[in-house]
């Protein structure tokens, strides 16, 4: 068996362990540090539930072991609401617009969101957002109140 | 689903890789991006003694100038492609459909050594090489050599790299001014591997006549297809509405793509005519442009 040491910061505290080289980093995330917001659903990459922040770019949490992320810095949905519970504007923007229901997707499309409104300042076009989104699959609510959340979104930013 | 177990190997550098590869090789996986190898990992369909992960050997990353190609280093991610200023720059071709190339959350970790050496035949990077008439530039720790793409792809999956060689770099021609491009791709969802594509460089001399035209049909075969006939049939013709016509149907019989729920291989094949008209006509319109955008 493989162990190797990694020092990885994820949202924003620096984690230094001694892991097995084989494990996911979406199974790090949940099962060695508790944070189970990053949500596990294909486990080969065509879902994007398990979409986290990887220094600050959108990577597939299931299509990387730990062990790669060893120096980097990873942000997960827990990252997000402030400390007193305040929804990050993404959140809330999901909120008022019914942009979820059993919530599942929910997580990595927010952390696709992010990195997408940090890349594109300006008001995207729907055409802008669905291809943002398109490697998010969401099975309960479909694409339009999501779409117009991300939009919703960059209102509440400013 | 989750990777079996395994000896896990970050060499720091190109050397180190390579004395990792030659005594490890038979029972090594290189990674790279990880973005096709984990999930067969993770599927056990791929159970490897060694990992060997080359994310952190910086001689393998990068894009530089050469005089008649850009030389892209085999650890470099589809993203830094995309938006690279000097690709967009020089081989407009590789902006354009690198951009087919799954979705960012996959682009920000695959790399373009990965593409090439998972050789799907429905990938954008092969089928792009190929039309470009690109170059492979495969190392081991004894000796390096450069492959054009079709000595390169043997089939489905399958390439002529040994257990001890690894893509050091690939070269990707510049297009010439007074040329121009096109990629075009159907895939049933932005991201989703293509169901057939199509990437061409016409060249025009200054009265409209084609003087060299380069095309890779990529999903319909086992490797990217040249359609040499068809390029021949264009060569020192002046482009017009059924001319195009004629050479995008003209060896649509020599492919021979898989049907699938997505499409039948006659859908395909039809398909393909179709997005070769399309790619040819966009080129044409941007070699008379004179501005490769
Ligand atoms: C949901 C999803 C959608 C996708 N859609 C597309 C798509 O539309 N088009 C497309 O082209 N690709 C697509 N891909 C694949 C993706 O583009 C990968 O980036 C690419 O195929 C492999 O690159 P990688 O760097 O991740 O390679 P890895 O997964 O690390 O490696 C792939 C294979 O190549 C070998 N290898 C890697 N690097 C080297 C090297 N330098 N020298 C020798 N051998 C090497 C490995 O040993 C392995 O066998 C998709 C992937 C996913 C998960
Ligand atoms: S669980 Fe990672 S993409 Fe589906
Ligand atoms: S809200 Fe249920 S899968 Fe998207």
């Amino acid at each position: 068996m493989s162990y190797s040491n990694v020092k990885i910061k994820v949202n924003g505290k620096v984690i230094e362990k001694e892991i097995e080289s084989r494990w996911l980093l979406s199974d790090f995330l949940r099962d060695k540090l508790g944070l189970t917001g990053t949500h596990v659903g294909c486990e080969h990459g065509v879902c994007g539930a398990c979409t986290v922040l990887l220094n600050g770019e959108p990577v597939r949490s299931c299509l990387m072991l730990a062990v790669q992320a060893d120096g980097l810095e990873v942000e997960t949905v827990e990252s997000l609401a402030e400390e007193d519970g305040t929804f990050h504007p993404i959140q809330q923007a999901f909120a008022n617009n019914h942009a979820l229901q059993c919530g599942f997707c929910t997580p990595g499309f927010l952390m696709s969101v992010k990195n997408f409104m940090e890349t594109h300042p300006d008001l995207p076009t729907d055409d802008e957002i669905r291809e943002a989104i398109s490697g998010n699959l969401c099975r309960c609510t479909g694409y339009s109140n999501i779409i117009k959340a991300v939009k919703e979104a960059y209102v509440l930013k400013c | 689903m989750k990777p079996p177990k395994f000896s896990y190997l970050r060499p720091n550098n190109l050397r180190e890789a390579l004395d990792m590869l030659a005594e490890y090789g038979e029972d090594a996986k290189i990674m790279s991006g990880g973005q096709s190898l984990i999930p067969l990992l993770n599927m056990r369909l791929s159970t490897p003694g060694y990992i060997i992960d080359i994310g952190r050997v910086a001689e393998l990353k990068g894009i530089r100038e050469e005089e008649d190609a850009l030389v892209i280093g085999g650890m470099t991610r589809h993203v830094d492609v995309e938006k690279s200023a000097l690709v967009q720059e020089k081989c407009p071709l590789l902006t354009e459909g690198i951009r087919w190339v799954g979705h960012n959350q996959i682009r920000s970790r695959g790399t373009i050594g990965g593409s090439i050496a998972h050789a799907d035949p429905s990938a954008e990077l092969p089928c792009m090489l190929t039309a470009l008439r690109g170059e492979i530039v495969v190392v081991s720790s004894e000796e390096e050599m450069t492959l054009s793409p079709e000595e390169f792809f043997l089939s489905y999956l399958l390439t002529t790299l040994e257990p001890n060689q690894l893509i050091k770099e690939i070269r990707f021609p510049k297009i010439k001014q007074g040329s121009g491009f096109a990629f075009e791709e159907v895939a049933r969802r932005h991201g989703d591997f293509a169901l057939v594509e199509v990437a061409s460089v016409i060249e025009l001399n200054h009265n409209g006549t084609i003087v060299d035209a380069k095309i890779a049909l990529g999903g319909a075969n086992s490797v990217p297809f040249i359609p040499e006939a068809t390029e021949e049939f264009l060569i020192g013709k002046k482009p017009n509405d059924s001319i195009l016509k004629e050479a995008a149907v003209l060896q649509l019989d020599e492919l021979d793509p898989e049907g699938d729920i997505h499409g039948s291989k006659e859908y395909r094949r039809y398909l393909t005519g179709v997005l070769l008209e399309r790619a040819l006509n966009k080129a044409i319109e941007r070699a008379w442009g004179g501005v490769i955008v």
